[in-house]
């Protein structure tokens, strides 16, 4: 049972922040509802006024540019299936198909799963590697930030209570790359997740090496918030594919190293850490035989490659 | 507020809050007791209904999102005595022991054949995750939905 609310269904990005700034703390913003009306149902929250971003227009969108802006309001469903986003950041398309269940990703948001900041999001992960940029508008005008700076903690983002999130804007994908998520668990969230991407020399088409020219390495779900590591980045940079398997292995020395875990229903601090470790490991190998052209066909239990 | 939607083919106008829960508009208002509320929060499956084609959790769904839209719950599957063929295919494969899921199970599957009219087993294992069965153990209803997607229509 929800309690009582007001719904609003104002039609553009300026009407919803005013109706934020005017209802303050009573209000709450609401789009797909998958997470807020569950926290509702329990009686976490008990917002008085819903403000439903559902009618504006410009947070439905997906559109190309220097960077892919993916509107706040595009639900998982909506990007798992767009050709755009299948085009410029294939990970992205691959990595939305497997968020929940296609229940809540029919009707659950892109905005909605970074603007509620559950450490155990997906997303979050993956779009690090993307150097993910988040627009916010207000009453005071519009902003970019960096992802990594609007989510603060667990349940917990920079947007003031006025802003609204409109898109998240992903860089786009290098030429030569080759990337991998893989997230493990068995529970209905993830118990960790590790996101990397690495770019590659020309060598492959040009007959060169394939050497790891640069790394963008994000683990989620093991603290409370996702995070990359520039110490795993730094360890895969330079790597061949001759020295590949000692970089995966110093990277994921590396990530359990730097992350902050906390013993809690997904298994202990040290499991989490030691499952980083593999995790991280697996993920590069995986991203690595996926640069020479090769899908490995290796499965490990309770665990999703993206 | 005022909800207008149609049901099982059949058109209906409400007054509701705005807090009220499709699950509850279906089974109190109007009677439908197929979807189910088990664990009130988007896991399992047993409340699963079909707007628009889209399979949502009724449970953690405002009826006003249904306002101008058709509803499709396991009432609405059967025409008259003669079963949908998902059905026919889960009695024919043993694919419902308690009957819990099953509301669920089979919206799920009309919903994923309805996009992928040949699915492979790892498709419909895949469309399937979330939707919970304790007693099958999956591989029957996975056989029933097979059996429907390799059946020429």
């Amino acid at each position: 049972m929800l309690r009582p609310f007001t719904l609003h269904r104002p039609a553009t990005a300026e009407a919803a922040c005013a109706l934020l700034a005017e209802l303050g703390e009573d209000a709450a913003v609401y789009a797909g509802g998958t997470e807020l009306l569950l926290l509702m149902k329990l009686g976490l929250l008990r917002p008085r006024h819903l403000v439903d971003i559902k009618r504006i227009g410009e947070l439905s969108d997906i559109t190309d540019g220097p960077r892919l802006a993916i509107g706040a309001a595009v639900t998982h469903r909506t990007v798992e299936r767009s050709p755009l986003v299948q085009t410029r950041c294939p990970l992205v398309g691959s990595v939305a198909c497997h968020v929940a269940n296609v229940r809540v990703r029919n009707v659950g948001t892109v905005g909605g799963n970074l603007a509620f900041a559950d450490p155990h999001s997906d997303l979050a992960t993956l779009f690090l590697t993307l150097d993910a940029v988040v627009e916010l508008v207000s009453p005071r005008g519009r902003r970019e930030l960096p992802l990594a700076e609007f989510v603060r903690g667990p349940w917990e983002t920079t947007r003031s209570a006025d802003e609204l999130l409109v898109s998240v804007r992903l860089a786009p994908w290098p030429r030569e790359s080759a990337a991998a998520y893989v997230k493990f668990g068995v529970h209905e969230r993830p118990t960790l997740a590790v996101a990397v991407m690495l770019s590659l020399d020309v060598g492959r088409a040009a007959g060169g090496e394939g050497r790891i020219v640069g790394a963008r390495l994000a683990v989620g779900c093991v603290g409370p918030r996702p995070i990359r590591v520039p110490a795993a980045e730094a360890a895969l940079t330079g790597a061949s594919p001759a020295t590949v398997e000692e970089a995966a292995r110093a990277a994921g020395d590396a990530a359990a190293a730097v992350i902050d875990a906390a013993d809690d229903l997904y298994g202990s601090a040290d499991y989490k850490r030691d499952m980083v470790a593999v995790f991280v490991r697996r993920a590069v190998r995986i991203a690595a035989a996926r640069a020479r052209g090769v899908e490995p066909a290796e499965q490990f239990p309770h665990a999703v490659v993206a | 507020m005022k909800l207008q939607v149609i049901v099982n083919g059949r058109a209906h106008e409400l007054e509701i809050d705005a807090h009220a829960l499709l699950l509850d508009v279906l089974r109190d208002g109007l009677g439908l007791k197929g979807a189910k509320r088990s664990c009130d929060a988007q896991v399992c499956g047993a409340c699963t209904v079909l707007v628009d084609g889209l399979a949502v959790s009724a449970c953690t769904y405002l009826a006003i999102e249904a306002d101008g839209r058709e509803v499709l719950t396991v009432e609405g599957l059967a025409e008259g005595e003669s079963l949908h063929p998902l059905q026919r295919a889960f009695i024919d494969a043993g694919a419902v022991q308690c009957g819990f899921c099953t509301s669920g199970m089979l919206l799920t599957a009309r919903a994923m054949l309805a996009e992928n009219a040949r699915p492979t087993r790892a498709d419909v294992l895949h469309y399937l995750r979330g939707s919970l069965c304790r007693c099958t153990g999956y591989r029957k209803i996975v056989d029933a939905v097979m059996a429907v997607a390799e059946t020429p229509r």
